[in-house]
Formats: C-alpha cells, sequence, structure tokens
C-alpha cells in the first residue's frame, strides 16, 4: 500500500472540504433527521385518542415543580430513612443476640478447650470474630432495607428528576448537572459515586464532582449518624417525637452535607478549577414501574452483600489492630491510652475527644467501625465495666447501654453533634481515596480530595465548640 | 455435529432458545463478537443481562454504563461475545462515551451490532440507527420496551421498518424476557451470513456534499478494495475526524 496514495486521499478530502463549506456537519445531520422521520413517519402510528403520556407528564410536573420539587426530594428521603431506622431495630438486636451473646461464649469455651494461648483467643476471637460480627449486627438490617428501597426509587426514574431539580444550582455553583446523579449514588457508597463521574465529559467538572463526592453521606456513615442522633437528639423531646426529631437531626446533616458539596464546587470553579459550565441535555425518562421481587433480590446481592462483605473485610484486620493497641504497652500505659491522652488536647479544641479522633484514625479502612471502636476505647479509658474486657469489641443491647458508655466518657450534646459533623466531614475511606486515584492518575488531586474535607471538619466543628461555649 | 436442517423446529426461535447457554463473564474463545449500540435509557443493559445471565446493574437512569461491560453466551453450539456499548444519541461529536461506542463499532469489527432502540420514541432513536448503518453492515435492530409503547399505544409496524432500515427488526420488551429468543435467533443468522443486511444509507444529502463524498469513497474503494464503509469514511475524512485519518493512515481500518 502506497504511503502516496493515502495522502491524495486525505488531500483531496482536504480540498473537498473547502469546496462545501463549513456547514457540512449541519447538513450532514439535517439530513440524518430527515430520513428518520421518513421512516418512522411509514412505520409508526399512535392512537392519539388514548394517550397515556398524560400521566407522566402529570407527576414530573409536580415532582419537578417549583414550588414542591425540593420538598418532595426531602420528603421521599425522610421516608425512606424512617423505614431504615424503624425497621432495624428488630433484626438487629436478634442478630445481635445470636452471634454477640450466644455464638461469642461458644467460641470462647471452644478456645479454651483447645488451649489456644491467651493472646492468640484475644486477637482472633475477641479482636477479629467481635469487630466482624459487630458490623454484621449493626450494619446488615439497616442496609437491607436502604439499598432495596433505593434502588426501587432509581429504577421507577426518579434520580434523573432529582437531578432536573438541581441543575440550577449546579450551574451556579460552576458544576456539571450531571453531578446530581454521582451525588446521589454517593449516598449509596462513595467509591460508586466516584466511578459514575465517568458520565461527566469535562475534566475540570469531573473533578469537581469527584472532589466533592464525599460530602455525600455514604452506608458507611448513615448508621453512625442514626445511632447517635437517636441517642442524644431523640432524648431532648418528649419520647413520642423523639423518632422524628432524630429523623430530622440525620436529614439536617446530610441536607448541609449538599450544601457543602454546592459550597466547595462553587469555590473550586472560582479558584483552582476555573472554567465555563458545560450545557447537555438530561433526558427525562418514562417511568417505570420497577419489577419489586427482582428489584429486592438484585439489590440484596449486588450491593447489600457486597458492601457488607467490604466492611468484613476491613473490619477483620481494624478489629485486631484494635486489640493489639490496647494490649501492647509502652511503660505503664497501652499504646490506645498514651495515643488517646495525647490527642484529647486537640479532640477538647474541637469540642471532640481522644478517643473520637484515635477512633477516625484506625477507621480509615471503613466508616463502618467508627461506632464500635469509640464504645471500645471509651471503656478502655474510662474502665467501665460492661464491656468485655481490654481492646474487646462489643455490641451493647440496647441504645440506652451506649448511652450510659458514652456519657460515662464525658459526652455531652456537643460532643454528639460534633461527632455527626465529623462524620459528615471527614477524609474519604481508604477504598474511595485508592478510587480516586485510580479515576484521576494524579496524587496531587487525590491528596486534596482526601485532606479537604478533614480540614473542613476541623474547622467546622472548632467554630461550632466556640460558639456553643460561649453561650 | 451435524447441523443439518430437518424440521421446523430447527428454525422456531422458541425451540432453540432452549439451547441458550448463559456464560456470564466467561468470555474465551468466542467464535461471535455482538455489540450492543443504542440511545441511553433503552434498556440496553435489561438485554445484556437477559443473554449473558449477568446481572450487569441496571437503573432507570441515562448514562448508566459508564465502562464497556462484557460477557458470553452459547447458542447452538456457537459462542457469542457480547459486548455493552455506553448509550449515545449519536457518534457524530466527541465525547468520551461517544468515541468508546464509535471506536468499537469501526475498530472492533463486531461480527453483528444489535441497536437497542426505545420503540416508544423510534424517530429520535433513528439518529443513531442510521449512523451505525452507516458504519456497518451486519446489524439488528432491537426493538425493546414494546410494553411502554403499548402503554402509549403506538403501533409500529416492524415489516415496512425492517425494509426501511435493510435490517431484521426483532420486538423485544427485555425487561420481561419477551421476544429474546427471537433476538437470540435473529443474531445467531446475521452472524452467520445467513440473512445479508442491506441496510438504509442517508438520502437526504445535498447535491454537493453528495457528489464530494462520492469522490472520495471511490478513491478509497481504489486504496482498499474490501473496505465495507468507505462512504461513511468519506463522511469522517470531510468533518476533518483526526481519529479516523491516523487510522487510514495506520491502516486500521482494513
Amino acid at each position: 500500500m502506497e504511503k502516496n496514495a493515502i495522502e491524495n486521499i486525505i488531500n483531496l478530502s482536504g480540498d473537498l472540504r473547502w469546496q462545501i463549506g463549513d456547514d457540512f456537519h449541519d447538513h450532514l445531520a439535517e439530513g440524518i433527521y430527515a430520513d428518520a422521520s421518513e421512516i418512522a413517519n411509514a412505520s409508526v402510528s399512535t392512537d392519539n385518542s388514548k394517550k397515556s403520556f398524560r400521566l407522566d407528564r402529570k407527576i414530573d410536573r409536580i415532582v419537578t415543580s417549583k414550588t414542591w420539587g425540593f420538598p418532595i426530594m426531602f420528603l421521599i428521603l425522610g421516608v425512606i430513612l424512617w423505614l431504615t431506622i424503624e425497621g432495624a431495630n428488630y433484626p438487629s438486636a436478634m442478630l445481635a443476640d445470636l452471634l454477640l451473646n450466644n455464638l461469642h461464649p461458644v467460641l470462647k469455651n471452644l478456645s479454651a478447650g483447645i488451649g489456644l494461648p491467651w493472646w492468640l483467643d484475644g486477637f482472633l476471637i475477641d479482636g477479629v470474630y467481635l469487630a466482624v460480627a459487630w458490623v454484621i449486627a449493626v450494619m446488615l438490617p439497616p442496609m437491607a432495607i436502604f439499598f432495596p428501597l433505593f434502588t426501587l426509587l432509581e429504577d421507577f426514574g426518579y434520580l434523573p428528576r432529582v437531578a432536573f431539580n438541581m441543575d440550577y444550582l449546579f450551574k451556579k455553583s460552576g458544576a456539571h448537572g450531571k453531578q446530581a446523579l454521582t451525588m446521589s449514588m454517593g449516598f449509596g457508597c462513595n467509591a460508586a459515586g466516584v466511578v459514575a463521574t465517568r458520565i461527566i465529559d469535562s475534566p475540570r467538572e469531573r473533578l469537581i464532582a469527584i472532589i466533592t463526592n464525599n460530602f455525600s453521606l455514604c452506608n458507611g456513615r448513615w448508621p453512625t449518624q442514626i445511632l447517635i442522633a437517636t441517642i442524644f437528639i431523640g432524648a431532648l423531646v418528649p419520647a413520642s417525637f423523639s423518632g422524628l426529631a432524630s429523623l430530622s437531626a440525620v436529614v439536617g446533616i446530610a441536607v448541609l452535607g449538599i450544601f457543602f458539596m454546592f459550597l466547595v464546587s462553587w469555590g473550586l470553579s472560582r479558584t483552582v478549577l476555573k472554567g465555563e459550565v458545560s450545557t447537555f441535555n438530561l433526558e427525562l425518562p418514562p417511568y417505570r414501574p420497577p419489577r419489586f421481587w427482582k428489584t429486592i433480590y438484585t439489590s440484596l446481592i449486588d450491593r447489600t452483600l457486597i458492601v457488607l462483605w467490604r466492611a468484613i473485610v476491613f473490619a477483620a484486620p481494624a478489629g485486631a489492630v484494635i486489640w493489639l493497641i490496647s494490649n501492647i504497652y509502652i511503660g505503664d500505659e497501652s499504646v490506645a491510652a498514651w495515643t488517646i491522652s495525647s490527642l484529647d488536647g486537640f479532640g477538647f479544641l474541637l469540642g471532640l475527644n481522644g478517643v473520637i479522633l484515635l477512633a477516625y484514625i484506625v477507621a480509615i479502612p471503613a466508616n463502618e467501625i467508627v461506632i464500635p471502636t469509640i464504645l471500645m476505647l471509651t471503656v478502655l479509658v474510662t474502665g467501665i465495666a460492661g464491656g468485655e474486657g481490654a481492646g474487646v469489641m462489643f455490641e451493647l443491647d440496647s441504645a440506652n447501654e451506649t448511652a450510659d458508655i458514652l456519657k460515662a466518657g464525658g459526652w455531652t450534646l456537643l460532643t454528639a453533634v460534633n461527632l455527626m459533623l465529623f462524620s459528615l466531614l471527614h477524609n474519604p475511606c481508604s477504598t474511595t481515596i485508592y478510587t480516586i486515584y485510580k479515576e484521576t492518575k494524579s496524587v496531587k488531586w487525590t491528596v486534596v480530595a482526601s485532606i479537604l474535607p478533614v480540614i473542613m471538619g476541623f474547622v467546622v466543628t472548632f467554630l461550632v465548640t466556640q460558639i456553643w461555649r460561649m453561650f | 455435529m451435524e447441523n443439518k436442517k430437518n424440521s421446523a423446529c430447527d428454525t422456531c426461535a422458541h425451540f432453540n432458545a432452549e439451547g441458550l447457554k448463559k456464560l456470564g463473564v466467561n468470555i474465551d474463545s468466542t467464535d461471535y463478537v455482538v455489540a450492543l449500540a443504542g440511545n441511553p435509557n433503552t434498556g440496553k443493559s435489561t438485554v445484556f443481562n437477559a443473554l449473558t445471565g449477568l446481572r450487569q446493574h441496571t437503573g432507570n437512569w441515562p448514562g448508566k454504563t459508564v465502562v464497556r461491560a462484557e460477557g458470553a453466551f452459547e447458542y447452538a453450539s456457537k459462542k457469542y461475545k457480547l459486548v455493552d456499548l455506553p448509550g449515545t444519541y449519536s457518534l457524530l461529536s466527541t465525547s468520551e462515551d461517544e468515541e468508546v461506542a464509535r471506536n468499537f463499532i469501526v475498530f472492533g469489527k463486531p461480527d453483528v451490532t444489535v441497536i437497542v432502540v426505545d420503540a416508544s420514541r423510534l424517530e429520535r432513536n433513528l439518529n443513531l440507527v442510521l449512523q451505525i448503518l452507516e458504519i456497518t453492515d451486519k446489524a439488528v435492530l432491537c426493538l425493546n420496551l414494546m410494553d411502554e409503547a403499548k402503554r402509549n399505544h403506538i403501533k409500529i409496524d416492524q415489516r415496512s421498518l425492517s425494509r426501511d432500515l435493510g435490517i431484521p427488526v426483532v420486538a423485544t420488551s427485555a425487561r420481561f424476557n419477551e421476544g429474546i429468543p427471537q433476538l437470540i435467533q435473529t443474531i445467531s443468522e446475521v452472524a452467520a451470513g445467513e440473512i445479508i443486511c442491506k441496510p438504509h444509507r442517508i438520502k437526504n444529502i445535498p447535491d454537493n456534499i453528495l457528489k464530494a463524498v462520492k469522490k472520495l469513497s471511490i478513491e478509497i474503494e481504489k486504496q482498499f478494495p474490501k473496505i465495507p464503509n468507505s462512504r461513511w469514511i468519506a463522511f469522517r475524512l470531510l468533518e476533518g475526524d483526526n481519529r479516523i485519518i491516523n487510522a487510514i493512515k495506520e491502516g486500521e481500518l482494513v
């Protein structure tokens, strides 16, 4: 094949391009549309007398309306959370009873029977096993409710309406409207949300979406929010309203997260990631009645079990680490106690404490284990009875007992509020950090995405604490 | 192995669907490569899952498939690799997902391209169909979401549509597994060359452009006598598409 001939073809195409003028692209596009319309007219017939498009449009007119769009969004989120919180209680208690109260002693006896050395027994059964059991008991029920509900909503076709409602806000903040979709995915899992940003073409807007995805409360953080809100916020009001109060607090944190996402997007697009907002067409797909059982099944298999498995994989070594730092001594203090007392001063400034900060370091692999770590470390520091001993993770049968331990650890309403804020504003989990690196291929942006939320968390909790203490 | 046809059953889609083996991600040593293209939100991933037995997550929002998913199935003792392309409205611009989809159809040289369209929005979907038919002449139109079209009282004359487009048309409701056996049968017939497509080529083009395209495609065919889509390459060259210009230089298109 001669090089010349090919050069000739390319040169010829250049000449011809001059001859036909620069509206070639438009003419071609028009030609395609004209053909499409001819073909469609020849084979498609619509019975206009019974159009049922109208139902879709009627629903859209309400859920995307200026007045009702946002209230309906929050209402739907609230209902899903309420079902999750209320529905998860019983299965959670049953699982805890089975895994912690029944199976744990059996395992302990078994290891005593075969004469396992105390440190191996502690490491495996009190460390690894209890961490895994806690994660299953506390996380499986809410996930098994939250994910299928969210997937039903997704299959129904509601997510593009969310994007439609929020498009204006995203444009205002200099980000891409499709970020609404990746943000929604982030409410399930931030790593999944980061991968989903591939639907955004512009690299600038994609980076903004990646960096701010962490502000969507992920599945690993919902249980933390729900538990702390139930204990501390729910207790502020009469019992009959406590469910509603804790629910509102959690929704409030989620909305605050959305607010921070807009704020940071706006900040980034005005400073280091300047540029034009690209326009796009968002198709509002027809509503489709979800195939209920199939959706339940696939969301259990695809989401719930995968996320649960990930939590177990990370919880097991974290449980071991907790047991180790609580049982290795420097002088007469354990590593954990020593770290906690040196973090306490900084923690006080933020309205938190050393235990919480250490827990967030231990829990970098998985947000899911923050609360069990905090409980375990609190027991270690305060020396109160109730747990299984040094460095042993445990589940408490009721929120009341958890509350007792936390209050014994010096927790106040301020600590709870700040913990909820810090749970929203801190570094992404290690999986998400790794995913960000894989997607951006940039150490710089990975570091920004990891550090920025922590700094914001420090600033926000510091300010809240200082203002709180003034009054 | 006997390939002789001796009864009506052998050509009946329902009978043969019994022979469908969903191979999941086992995509080694396949006989044919099948690409799955279409607009966003037309149910490509549902069709993909129905054929491969995989459970790629499907969702009712456009742009869900951001990576190219691959799977396989076996039918009548032939193995097919199925590639789920990102959904696009067109192949004319240069966003990332459109490039992924277009490059696979052009350079991946699939044996069959299944174009999944939303039956209740046919006209808009045809925009992409007509572009794909300029590139490849081994295609099947999967008229999906028929249940929705029916609900909206839309009727489609499949035979005239098939005649106009020059490719086989199969009506499906992939969510309910309706029409999937017929789709598989049609894919296998196109792959094996039992159905020869005569794809529609875009007609409503001004004369001066048509002349230029003809002139150019004659030259291209002189150089690459076996090329199936000289006209489309001429379009791309006139557009100044660098990816295609490079491909010609490197001889990637043959």
